[in-house]
């Protein structure tokens, strides 16, 4: 069911992916019932493209995320990566699928170790793939990518804890970047970032895009930054895609009466210019 | 008995504004160093009349709630100058139990997380009745009426039953519902809302707004509204202010802000946005980040990030003041303000 996108194959591709959790009884933690939190999920992300899944909190979005990079085990569908079914990996044959897959999370502050500098934490990841750069160019190779992220490299001694929220995101990206990634999953990689830092992000993520050929899950339940960003979107409600597209067309033509509400409800910066929002004004 | 009893008053003059925060400075005594969270703000609200504090994290308008609440961490947060005039009583002067209780009454608040604002282990009737019993006097089986109006007028379905239950039964939306609940409970003459939507899901965050726009209508109560999304407040505000670094920038009403804004932070931050219009272009964000109260720039604190910089702003604080030929209540503090404006 996809439109007439690029005619690659696929990089990632999901089929009919179902995750439930486990209600365990209050004694014996035995399983008396589940509850399904993603069910028969479906879709592609081809080199280069960024495809976002947007929904309110409690739909999926990051229970898909999870899955896609092994966090969690579905209980049902395939997730294939570059040709491979990744599904039943062992964690010693998902660590080498890893290194092509990385994830940018919400917090950067909870999601980087206090106790390394930039330049560690960047490292990190060599440290568990060491072929990808010799131990002897990690400072160099570091500074590079800070570099490239739009961070100063002579800051590479500090802590994360010595930056602002804008900056700890960019060292996020960094560390995602080390070991050169074919797809990266942003789970509200903006959400809690300042409006004017939050674009500083968004242009970057674009920008590496463009430059090193990436694909991108990009999760979000902010519409504006999903159009912006996004080439196709999925819609998910209550677990399941209630609608999937061209993000021109969802936007335009939403079909389902979930998105409708859902881009109803995004607020718009001038109401006034709207006509149909102007009407509300008090 | 010198307590404060505003309410029984009567009403203000018409026009008159309801609370006046005239150059405000509010200081935090933090290991690091003396930072001003607050320096010279000064703005009016007048009766039924709801107004926007916008700006990013940092820029000193929770701080400004907390100014006029009395709710300043007491160890090191204080006023240090200025006043907050309501009913032409300084509440900046006054004693922090007497403004907690001219604010029970009279000003009320809500916050952006309900959760860690409801006590987890009584009943959702306890709390809201609490306000009824305590400053009213009522008897448990009248407070617990009114509290079941309440829990109907903020639009939570089932009321009679959900008035019996614990905040963790509820959703976050409906939580908020119940928190502001509890703020209109006594009909308070302001209303401020401190990011009251922000940790709501879109389609929950419009209800929220709808909700307060409707209770406002019919009470008459004034409202400060504290964002950082300019869509959000749009909808419902008359006028905003827009705060960085502990100053109000740009003030007027909201139209004439975002549609000539004369500040060029307020320019930034409206095409930082990203919308349809500039769909997979790039965004033009505002360069740089948000300064260190703790080591502001001299000059204009926006000057580092500034696109219009000049040595005068690396200079001199600039003031408040109109650009020229503009409405009244339209003001910036940008020395380049006519150079901004004729961008647009």
């Amino acid at each position: 069911m996809r439109d007439a996108g690029p005619v690659l194959e696929p990089l990632l591709s999901v089929s009919n992916l179902k995750v439930a959790y486990p209600i365990r009884s209050s004694v014996l933690r035995r399983v008396v019932a589940e509850k399904i939190a993603v069910r028969d999920v479906t879709f592609t992300v081809a080199p280069g493209e960024t495809v976002g899944l947007v929904g309110e909190s409690g739909s999926g979005k990051s229970t898909v995320a999870r899955s896609v990079i092994g966090l969690i085990k579905p209980d049902g569908g395939t997730i294939e990566f570059d040709g491979h079914d990744i599904t039943r990996y062992s964690p010693r044959q998902l660590k080498a699928v890893r290194r092509q897959m990385q994830m940018v999370f919400q917090d950067p502050f909870a999601s980087l170790n206090p106790r390394l500098t930039v330049r560690d934490l960047v490292a990190e990841a060599w440290r568990v793939h060491p072929d990808v750069v010799p131990k002897g160019d990690w400072t160099a190779a570091a500074r590079d990518l800070m570099a490239r992220v739009g961070l100063n490299p002579d800051y590479s001694d500090r802590y994360a804890h010595q930056f602002s929220g804008g900056q700890r995101q960019r060292i996020g990206i960094a560390r995602a970047l080390a070991l050169r990634p074919k797809l990266i999953i942003c789970d509200e990689a903006v959400s809690a970032l300042d409006v004017s830092v939050q674009a500083q992000v968004l242009n970057l993520l674009q920008d590496l895009q463009h430059e090193l050929g990436l694909a991108y899950l990009f999760i979000s339940h902010d519409l504006s930054v999903i159009e912006h960003l996004c080439d196709r979107v999925l819609v998910l409600h209550h677990g399941a895609v209630v609608e999937e597209g061209a993000v021109r067309d969802i936007f335009d033509h939403p079909q389902h009466d979930y998105t409708r509400s859902l881009l109803s409800a995004v607020p718009v910066v001038r109401p006034w210019a709207v006509p149909e929002r102007a009407e509300l004004l008090v | 008995m010198n307590q404060i009893r505003v309410s029984e008053k009567g009403s203000v003059a018409m026009g008159a504004p309801l609370l006046s925060v005239q150059n405000l400075q509010v200081e935090f005594r933090t290991a690091a160093g003396v930072a001003r969270a607050l320096d010279g703000v000064s703005f009016d609200v007048r009766a039924g009349e709801t107004l926007a504090v916008l700006g990013e994290s940092g820029s000193g308008k929770s701080v400004t709630a907390q100014a006029i609440m009395a709710l300043l961490p007491r160890a090191i947060g204080s006023i240090v100058g200025g006043s907050i005039l309501y009913h032409g009583i300084d509440l900046a002067q006054r004693p922090i139990h007497e403004v907690r209780k001219l604010c029970a009454t009279d000003i009320a608040m809500v916050f952006q997380d309900p959760l860690s604002s409801l006590n987890p282990v009584f009943r959702i009737g306890y709390q809201l009745a609490e306000p009824f019993r305590r400053r009213l006097g009522m008897g448990k089986k009248q407070a617990w009426a009114k509290a079941l109006e309440l829990l109907k007028r903020v639009g939570i379905p089932d009321a009679e039953t959900r008035i019996s239950d614990f905040p963790h039964q509820f959703s976050g939306g409906q939580r908020q519902r119940i928190m502001i609940a509890m703020a209109i409970a006594l009909e308070p003459k302001l209303l401020i809302a401190d990011e009251p939507t922000t940790a709501l899901d879109a389609t929950v965050q419009k209800q929220i707004m709808t909700l307060l726009a409707d209770l406002q209508a019919e009470t008459g109560m004034a409202m400060i509204l504290i964002s950082h999304d300019l869509g959000v407040v749009a909808q419902v505000a008359e006028r905003v202010a827009i705060m960085y670094a502990g100053r109000i920038v740009e003030s007027g009403p909201i139209r004439d802000t975002y549609d000539y804004p004369a500040h060029p932070y307020t320019r930034g931050l409206l095409d930082s946005i990203p919308n349809a219009a500039g769909m997979g272009r790039q965004l033009t964000p505002i360069t740089g980040s948000p300064p260190n109260l703790l080591s502001l720039p001299k000059g204009c604190a926006f000057n580092p990030r500034c696109p219009s910089v000049n040595d005068l702003c690396r200079a001199q604080v600039p003031s408040l003041r109109q650009p020229e030929g503009w409405a009244a209540s339209h003001s910036a503090a940008c020395h380049r303000t006519g150079e901004v404006l004729a961008h647009a």
